[in-house]
């Protein structure tokens, strides 16, 4: 499946073949006893030289899966001192100021974790700091893939097993935040219940079977904690296992670059190249994370206390990632609860439910819709600059745009303190953000890229401004252009262009309110395009210069 | 029972070429810039001078090393810096220069394999070529004649009996898995338990959290206090009772207060107690503006306007905070004329269903 082909060019005389000496032996001992057993060769034959394109951007996919790692090791050693239990404790632990206080287990244990046991403070904001890098590592990722276009067939499967465990991971990060039972996890539990029972005719039971009777009981740790350490995390490892899988069976988009084409991969070898960049990679991810967690304080719950349902503090906050969904609550405008006969709707908690669980929807669908507009059925293994899918690039903006309108709502407290506002004028600027931001986003964003795409043409034709100004004998000035090399030129040259849909009958004479749509999408998307620079066009503007 | 199949692979099939994909809208073009092929390789100084290679190998193992004293860093920070009972710079000293000494032996491996990989091993971009996704026209032939043959050995669609029953056993054998879920929280109905809290009519109004009952003469005007019943602390489940039974103490001027015609008697010479449980998803709504009697709820900034029996001003909630009819008893303590006279915290389906 993988016939890997070196270049000519590049097999040079630098591998001398040794004699075995006394670890070689052994190293061939052992590769002989492995796969007399297993036909382990075959896997290193079919793997061991794939090649990796290389690309900054392609780091953060690999970001996400080595802060899992970390989080799967940190978290197990977390498992061996917190008690999942809400059974109420006196705290005797060295923590002075909470000393004597009713808490319950949980709260206890993670206290110890953190005063009394060496290194479990290191731990705890390990995995802290390194689920909050993993969530944020899945959206960036997401963006990357996004914005490029890699989702694209072969790879829209890929994208939705990417955009579960995007899911998975807010999920593990709730789950977690709420299970050291202090006060802010336990806040976060109160707005989740009433979330819940907002739900028409299932909320109220749904929270009473969650919470093991009224909240906050006495249930919803020890049960959040088998999610959160064993339900959780195996569909998270399963689906990782089938996000790899398929990356090994597409192959990794490339940019677009001299030599690169649509039907090979150009990089470095899995062995050694890619991973002694890929392992050492793990190890500074892992270490970086190390250096935050050791020097950067994260959820210090001793400040918080053991959850209590009557006090809070002002200025509360979730976790980075659940910001966009405390956000969209916030943003309700007073009102939206209405009687249905003997029944209570609460629209103020559907209407944003409704509102994330279609983003999300949008989101994971995506690859389809733009499937469905272009018509395009080839497989696409070079990546766009997200100049040259104009459109495309105006929707992501668009859609950043309402992620971060959703998510500063969730500090408009802050916002509004921070800045001396009113928090009522902070809520409406966000609404009004929320609404029209995306449109401007959008607009602007295409316009961006269209301008970015005449400027590429530009100087994919005429070279690059050189700054040098000449007089000319009759006395114009000019400004000398450069010309690109071949090389330069064909990044700026080499992408897809595809044009507005015409509607046609079908075979039947008619046209579909289907096909009618569709076209009119495509007008929106393909309407105003550049065209990228033609040979013809190049050998004309090469002989108007000369 | 021998495949047949097997005897004769794909014998059955004709070659067939896969179908070319259709390009939907995409523009194609026959004058298209060419492809300039692969640009020369530019060599690294590692690759020219032998000098410069030694002393990145140097560089590369001097990485290692570090980690290696690293790792003894953190093991000495360990046994060295101790924590020290009720002392929170011992904590931190020793997350510290425990998590630096983790740290330096983590970076260091990982900047070593990674300046190893950049300026020594070899540089040169390799080439692999790609193959379309889908399998062989004659790898798909023969997966669908596998399907054919396990259905005709099967009978699995010519026998619609056997397989309509098996598809209605697989539909329901789930739902035990389902049912059993139903003793996830006791037997009783939510609703009556959200209905009601522990305040009854007597119940005198205490401190939070110290249980000390408040006289209606210490709650001076402009004051505020957080207010649980008396005996909650002795009941089975206090988190739960409190969740619903919190309630917050305010005096106004009585002439600022708009009492709604029923309600003239829930207050106390202008002291009044609303639950403290928000309406919308039920945060503590902890936050008083003593100038404005506007209560704010600190998680998604709803308003109350206390003057306006608590009805809401900004925010996502709807309806406005239950109030608990108060009165003072014989010896001047403040006390629950009755229950609220609805569920309080945040809206439910069943809220106002009997």
């Amino acid at each position: 499946m993988t016939d890997t082909m070196e270049r000519p060019s590049t097999t040079g005389a630098t591998q001398a073949q040794e004699g075995p000496g006394r670890g070689m032996r052994f190293t061939n001992w052992a590769a002989n006893w492995v796969d007399e057993r297993t036909s382990m060769s075959g896997l290193v034959k079919e793997l061991g030289r794939k090649i990796f394109p290389d690309h900054w951007s392609f780091m953060l996919g690999e970001v996400a899966l080595y802060s899992f790692i970390v989080i799967l090791l940190s978290g197990t050693f977390l498992t061996f001192f917190f008690q999942a239990s809400m059974a109420p404790v006196e705290y005797e632990g060295s923590y002075a100021p909470l000393k004597g206080l009713e808490m319950s287990s949980a709260m206890a244990s993670t206290l110890d974790i953190s005063f009394d046991i060496r290194g479990g403070l290191l731990m705890r904001q390990i995995h802290h700091w390194a689920a909050l890098l993993f969530v944020a590592s899945i959206g960036l990722h997401m963006l990357r893939i996004f914005f490029t276009g890699a989702f694209r067939k072969p790879r829209e499967l890929n994208w939705v097993v990417g955009f579960v465990l995007f899911v998975l991971a807010m999920g593990e990060g709730f789950t977690g935040y709420s299970l050291p039972d202090d006060l802010l996890s336990g806040n976060g539990l109160r707005i989740i219940d009433g979330m819940i029972k907002g739900v028409p005719v299932v909320g109220t039971w749904i929270s009473y079977l969650l919470f093991g009777g009224e909240f906050p009981g006495e249930a919803i740790v020890g049960r959040l904690y088998t999610l959160h350490i064993l339900l959780l995390p195996a569909l998270v490892v399963a689906a990782i296992g089938v996000h790899m899988v398929l990356l090994i069976v597409n192959k990794h988009t490339q940019f677009a670059g001299p030599g690169r084409t649509n039907d090979n991969v150009v990089g470095v070898p899995i062995m050694p190249v890619f991973a002694a960049k890929a392992g050492g990679f793990f190890f500074i991810i892992f270490g970086v994370i190390a250096l935050v967690a050791s020097t950067v304080t994260i959820n210090p719950i001793w400040n918080y206390g053991p959850y209590d349902p009557s006090p809070i503090s002002a200025g509360t906050q979730p976790d980075w990632y659940i910001g966009f969904a405390d956000g969209a609550l916030r943003l309700v405008p007073p009102g939206w609860e209405f009687q249905l006969g003997p029944y209570t709707v609460s629209m103020n908690i559907l209407i944003p439910i409704l509102v994330l669980v279609l983003f999300l929807l949008v989101v994971a669908l995506y690859p389809f819709f733009e499937a469905w507009i272009t018509g395009d059925k080839r497989e696409h293994h070079i990546a766009d600059r997200p100049r040259n899918a104009p459109m495309r690039t105006a929707i992501g903006a668009a859609g950043v745009t309402f992620y971060a309108a959703l998510w500063a709502a969730a500090s408009s407290d802050l916002i509004a303190t921070h800045f001396r506002l009113a928090v009522e004028g902070v809520t409406h600027a966000i609404q009004a953000l929320l609404i029209f931001g995306p449109i401007i986003a959008g607009v602007v964003t295409h316009r961006v890229c269209i301008a970015l795409q005449k400027k590429d043409r530009e100087i994919a034709l005429h070279g690059y401004e050189s700054g040098r100004i000449v007089r000319l004998p009759g006395g114009e000035y000019i400004e000398v252009h450069e010309p690109l090399s071949d090389f330069e030129r064909w990044k700026l040259v080499s992408f897809e262009e595809y044009q507005p849909l015409m509607v046609r009958p079908d075979a039947r004479g008619r046209i579909t309110a289907g096909q009618r749509l569709r076209a009119s999408i495509s007008r929106f998307f393909f309407e105003d395009r550049i065209s990228p620079v033609t040979q013809t066009e190049l050998e004309a503007a090469h002989s108007d210069h000369h | 029972m021998a495949d047949q199949g097997s005897a004769a692979p794909g014998t059955a099939v004709e070659k067939r070429e896969a179908p070319i994909p259709s390009a939907g809208t995409a523009v194609v073009r026959s004058d298209r810039v060419e492809n300039p092929g692969f640009p020369p390789y530019r060599p690294r100084v590692s690759d020219l001078d032998p000098k410069k290679e030694r002393q990145n190998e140097r560089r590369v193992a001097w990485f290692f090393w570090a980690s290696i004293i690293g790792t003894v860093f953190a093991i000495t920070a360990y046994i060295a810096f101790p924590i020290v009972e009720g002392d929170m710079a011992s904590v931190r000293l020793n997350n510290g220069l425990l998590g630096l000494g983790i740290a330096l032996a983590l970076l260091s491996i990982g900047l070593g394999a990674v300046h190893w990989s950049k300026a020594l091993m070899d540089g040169h971009d390799l080439v692999e070529q790609r193959h379309p996704t889908r399998g062989s026209e004659e790898t798909r032939a023969r997966a669908a004649e596998i399907f054919t043959l396990g259905n005709k050995e099967s009978g699995f669609t010519r026998r619609k009996l056997i397989r309509n029953s098996l598809i209605g056993a697989l539909a329901v054998m789930p739902l035990p898995a389902i049912v059993i879920f139903r003793d996830l929280a006791p037997a009783a109905d939510p609703n009556a338990l959200l209905k009601h809290t522990m305040w009854e009519k007597g119940m005198r109004l205490t401190k939070d959290p110290n249980g000390v009952p408040i006289k209606a003469s210490d709650v001076t005007l402009g004051s505020v206090f957080q207010v649980i019943p008396e005996g909650l602390y002795d009941t089975e489940h206090p988190l739960e009772e409190k969740a619903k039974a919190a309630v917050l103490l305010m005096r106004l001027k009585p002439e600022d207060l708009h009492v709604s015609p029923g309600r003239e008697s829930w207050n106390y010479d202008g002291i009044v107690a609303y639950s403290k449980i928000c309406t919308h998803v039920g945060c503590p709504v902890a936050l008083y503006e003593q100038q404005t009697h506007h209560l704010l709820c600190p998680c998604h900034q709803s308003q109350f306007d206390i003057t306006h029996e608590a009805e809401v001003i900004f925010g996502p909630a709807k309806r406005p905070l239950p109030q608990l009819p108060i009165s003072v008893d014989a010896e001047g303590y403040l006390v629950a004329q009755s229950d609220f006279h609805e569920p309080v915290g945040p809206s439910f389906w069943e809220r106002v269903h009997d």
